[in-house]
């Protein structure tokens, strides 16, 4: 169920970047910057196997959040917001469910996707992929992006934090 | 994670804002963007405190500082990525007066003692993944673990072959074969299926020499320690990405070498000559012999005698054998300018690859020789080259229109050029490694057209041109 505020999902639709933090071995935060894509629901975002350190940090502590506050990753959008949420790694076949899970979305995003595809033989292992799959539960809004003044702070309804 | 450094903190000043995360209360990690200042000589940074309770930077423990700039250009991909973290603790607000601009209230002083992150302008981003193979096997190898079934990479079949293979280089082996076929048919022998059937066995060769030097080189560590491969360069690494086993790999080298080996034997049974089986046997031994033990031919510093060798006289001289059942002088002037260009495409290819070579123990001429002296050879290896080609149509040893191969030479001070200004850039390098390839392949289809310019001026009776 969808329960983002409407600014906070504009913010998803348009991100090229965002920022996912999710907690280190030794317990500190690591921040990643990777393209969110959402379904009105859940986030998605991504990772090759090349870079699978956020991956192996996910699956002993789910706990994440991704950020969104660059204007320019936002074709100008200047609200920010940050979402915390537990992630959830799918990985059966990392050659190409994450295609079919979420390519139609990445490239409805970015369509130049379908040029970096194109180039798997030069990046076979770029494009072994696991998807992170994102429930949000909790999200701070900074309306114009104004983080001296406190957030507005939306929690999931109560099944869907669960 | 490195210790901080000023030149990190310097770095972080470049950036516009910074995302602070730490662990709340909850167990998730939280962030906030803030603006900031940095005092590098006092190793501090100021942040701006974002307001409200939910969004209150700790002070008993960890947090995160990033920087970044990856800035998509959208339908392009993203530009001068590049992103900074560092580590460390804030402190109370009024400790905060000790870093530059960070006088008022409401700024906390960050001191960090940890950084990572990554500027593509310092490690490309090809540079970057090959860097992270190993992370990728071991992750791989621990999600097979954990699903109990094997997890491996893939391509598909057409792509992996063309990979394994590196099937475009077959060009190497038909300019010369091609060449030696009219250079026959020039002095009046020509038989198609025989032309056919070296045209196929000579390349089941090269692509078997290809596999098997692949093998040689990933067991000894070359194209491992090889982090800056190219199209051109580094192998093919399908045994690095775990794309094919060892065990695969040895069986298509096998396999190629048999379909090799048998029309090899049958060209030698049609034509009786044992000349062609010497040629045969020596190519076959070279390329071998180029990576295998015990004589390692490239890490001696062989590696281009055994290419102008392999890919000159052996394939050229064969493929002429093979239709006359002779050697000619003029066959074997015809078979120098394409050996030694191709021996220059090893060579320059071996310039990005020179460090990862060294690690390896593999004594090619780039890591013997100074920059100065690598440009300097290829110059006079290009000069060689097309005065072979000359000297040839002066001494009336090749025909006239063969100096049509100097329509080529431009191509070769394109390369010059590449190599001078990006000598250690692999990258960059690319481009002028891919013209080096084209000037090989332009000069042999050169010679090939002035032989059949020659073909044709005899049938129809021009002496000048014949």
């Amino acid at each position: 169920m969808a329960w983002l505020p409407a600014p906070v999902e504009r913010l998803l639709e348009e991100a090229l970047v965002g920022e996912l933090t999710v907690i280190g071995r030794d317990g500190r935060p690591i921040t990643h910057p990777l393209i969110p894509l959402y379904d009105g629901e859940r986030i998605y975002m991504h990772s090759s196997t090349l870079f699978s350190r956020k991956l192996e940090h996910i699956k002993r502590n789910p706990h994440v959040s991704v950020s969104l506050t660059d204007p320019i990753a936002m074709r100008g959008l200047t609200d920010r917001a940050t979402i915390q949420g537990t992630a959830r790694i799918i990985e059966d076949d990392p050659h190409s469910q994450w295609e079919r899970l979420i390519l139609d979305m990445w490239r409805k995003k970015e369509p130049v996707i379908d040029a970096f595809l194109k180039m798997r033989v030069a990046l076979p292992l770029f494009f072994e992929r696991a998807v992170i799959e994102i429930t949000p539960e909790r999200c701070l809004y900074w309306a114009d992006g104004d983080t001296t003044r406190a957030p507005a702070v939306t929690g999931a309804p109560r099944d869907e934090a669960a | 994670m490195p210790r901080i450094e000023r030149a990190h903190l310097e770095k972080l000043a470049g950036y516009p804002f910074v995302v602070v995360s730490w662990v709340d209360d909850a167990g998730y990690p939280l962030s906030a963007a803030t603006e900031f200042t940095v005092d590098a000589t006092a190793g501090v940074v100021a942040l701006r405190a974002p307001a409200g309770d939910a969004a209150a930077i700790p002070v008993d423990r960890e947090i995160n500082v990033l920087g970044s700039h990856i800035h998509p250009t959208p339908g392009q991909g993203y530009d001068e990525r590049r992103y900074l973290q560092l580590w460390g603790t804030a402190g109370a607000a009024d400790a905060a007066t000790g870093a530059a601009g960070a006088a008022d209230a409401g700024w906390v002083r960050f001191t960090p003692t940890e950084a990572w992150g990554w500027d593509e302008s310092e490690i490309p981003f090809f540079e970057y993944s090959e860097r992270s193979v190993p992370q990728s096997r071991r992750y791989l190898a621990q999600l097979s673990e954990e699903q109990g079934r094997t997890i491996r990479p893939r391509l598909s079949l057409g792509w992996l072959f063309l990979r394994t293979t590196r099937l475009p280089f077959l060009s190497a082996t038909a300019v010369p074969v091609l060449l030696g076929i009219a250079v026959a048919a020039r002095g009046g022998a020509f038989d198609a299926w025989l032309a056919l059937l070296t045209i196929v066995g000579a390349a089941f060769a090269h692509l078997a020499i290809n596999v098997t030097n692949d093998i040689f080189d990933t067991l000894s560590g070359a194209d491992e320690a090889n982090v800056n491969p190219t199209q051109f360069s580094g192998g093919s690494r399908v045994l690095i990405y775990d794309l094919v086993t060892l065990r695969q790999l040895v069986a298509l080298a096998i396999a190629l070498f048999g379909g090799a080996a048998a029309i090899g034997l049958a060209l030698v049974w049609v034509t009786g000559s044992a000349t062609l089986l010497w040629i045969g046997l020596i190519g076959i031994g070279l390329g071998v012999a180029y990576t295998a033990p015990p004589l390692k031919l490239v890490y001696r510093g062989l590696g281009e005698i055994a290419v102008a060798i392999g890919f000159g006289p052996v394939m050229l001289l064969g493929a002429y054998v093979v239709q006359t059942g002779t050697l000619t002088a003029e066959a074997a002037v015809a078979s120098v300018p394409v050996a030694i260009l191709v021996a220059l495409i090893l060579y320059v290819n071996e310039i990005p690859d020179r460090v990862g070579d060294a690690a390896a123990g593999k004594r090619t001429l780039p890591v013997r020789l100074p920059q100065r002296a690598v440009i300097g050879l290829y110059v006079a290896g290009v000069v060689v080259s097309f005065g072979v080609v000359i000297g040839g149509v002066v001494a009336q040893v090749l025909p006239l229109a063969t100096l049509l191969a100097l329509l080529a030479a431009p191509l070769a001070w394109q390369v010059y050029g590449g190599i001078s200004r990006f000598y250690a850039q692999p990258y960059a390098l690319m481009a002028y490694m891919g013209v080096n390839v084209k000037l090989h392949l332009y000069v042999g289809l050169l010679l090939l057209a002035g032989y059949v310019v020659a073909i044709v001026a005899t049938m129809i009776a021009i002496p000048q041109l014949a």
